[in-house]
């Protein structure tokens, strides 16, 4: 591939992305009062959404074959039971981390 | 803009350092490996700047992909901005001249980070947001970089690090949970998610997760919205 074809590939994707990104706004964010639909979808759709993100990040698990999720569902369990105790993000991240390092590169190996 | 501001500003994006210079590195080294190193990469963190979309840049790139699928693709793999945009437009109103940034950097991460926004006391909401965003794409764009430059010589083995970015989203997760008057939306965004993966598979599920989850809180307005909005 060219340098030329390779920066316009580049450009469509940083275009589409950005595209994305302002839509909602262009659409939604005028100076006049924002929908009560719309600030209602504001207020839930954090919660459903990271829902969405965590299942997003999770997708290449395969129960249904070794080592059937086993390193990612006792990872999560790690930061849900970490976070649950001292509710410390950093805490809660890197031990999960570290944890599922542990877990696959030396018991799911 | 003070230190104490800066500081408050690091602890909070650290989670999102940890995740994104590792992220960042394996996509530097990823990138460089394919043909395309330090200054082609500096360029994907710094305009398009969406991890999942770079990672799959790379392979776009080497396949020769066309101009029109590698913008498919992009849709397909980055349409869940949309909802970011819609859940921020009150937050990110009257941000004035930050507000075109506060809206390009828009990333899952840093979504997370200010979706609550539980901005530090006497801080203007919008300077806060503002330095999260910034920071957290210097940290993408530091551990990209670096991966283009030093990758081939690490031996450390980092497998599974990038668990560092599943261990972020649980975490926000589970402080949503505790501190949500109504679980339904959370467990609404689990569940379909999980049944579209099942029944479209890893590559399609986003969209269709997307409309159903749009179609059940819009159903669900009724029933939990005065609760939720009070």
């Amino acid at each position: 591939m060219t340098d030329t074809r390779a920066a316009s590939l580049i450009a469509a994707a940083a275009i589409v992305t950005a595209l994305l990104r302002f839509l909602p706004f262009l659409f939604l964010g005028g100076k006049r009062k924002t929908p009560e639909y719309i600030t209602y979808l504001g207020k839930v759709l954090p919660y459903a959404i990271i829902g969405m993100l965590v299942v997003y990040c999770l997708r290449g698990v395969t129960p249904l074959n070794w080592p059937h999720g086993l390193p990612e569902l006792l990872a999560v369990a790690a930061v849900v039971v970490l976070h649950l105790w001292r509710r410390s993000t950093l805490l809660s991240i890197a031990g999960g981390t570290i944890c599922y390092m542990v877990l696959i590169q030396f018991i799911f190996k | 803009m003070n230190r104490n501001l800066l500081r408050q500003v690091v602890i909070k994006t650290l989670p999102v350092m940890t995740g994104y210079v590792v992220l960042g590195f394996g996509f530097g080294i990823l990138s460089e490996n394919a043909g395309y190193g330090f200054w082609w990469v500096l360029a994907m963190s710094v305009f398009i700047y969406a991890g999942s979309m770079q990672y799959l840049m790379v392979s776009l790139l080497t396949s020769g992909a066309s101009v029109i699928s590698t913008a498919l693709a992009t849709l397909m793999v980055n349409a869940r901005h949309l909802f970011y945009g819609i859940s921020m437009i009150d937050r990110y109103k009257g941000a004035g001249a930050k507000k075109p940034y506060l809206i390009f950097a828009l990333t899952d991460e840093t979504y997370s980070l200010v979706c609550h926004g539980d901005t530090p006391e006497g801080v203007n909401p919008h300077l806060y947001y503002f330095l999260v965003s910034l920071f957290n794409q210097i940290y993408w764009i530091i551990g990209s970089v670096l991966g283009a430059i030093v990758g081939s010589a690490v031996t450390f083995n980092s497998a599974g690090i990038d668990f560092a970015m599943t261990a972020l989203f649980v975490t926000v997760f589970v402080e949503q949970w505790l501190t949500a008057k109504n679980h339904i939306p959370a467990a609404a965004g689990v569940c379909i998610t999980v049944v579209c993966l099942l029944i479209f598979g890893g590559d399609l599920f986003l969209i269709p997760s997307m409309i159903l989850i749009l179609a059940a809180l819009s159903l669900g307005r009724p029933v939990f919205g005065k609760e939720i909005q009070s």
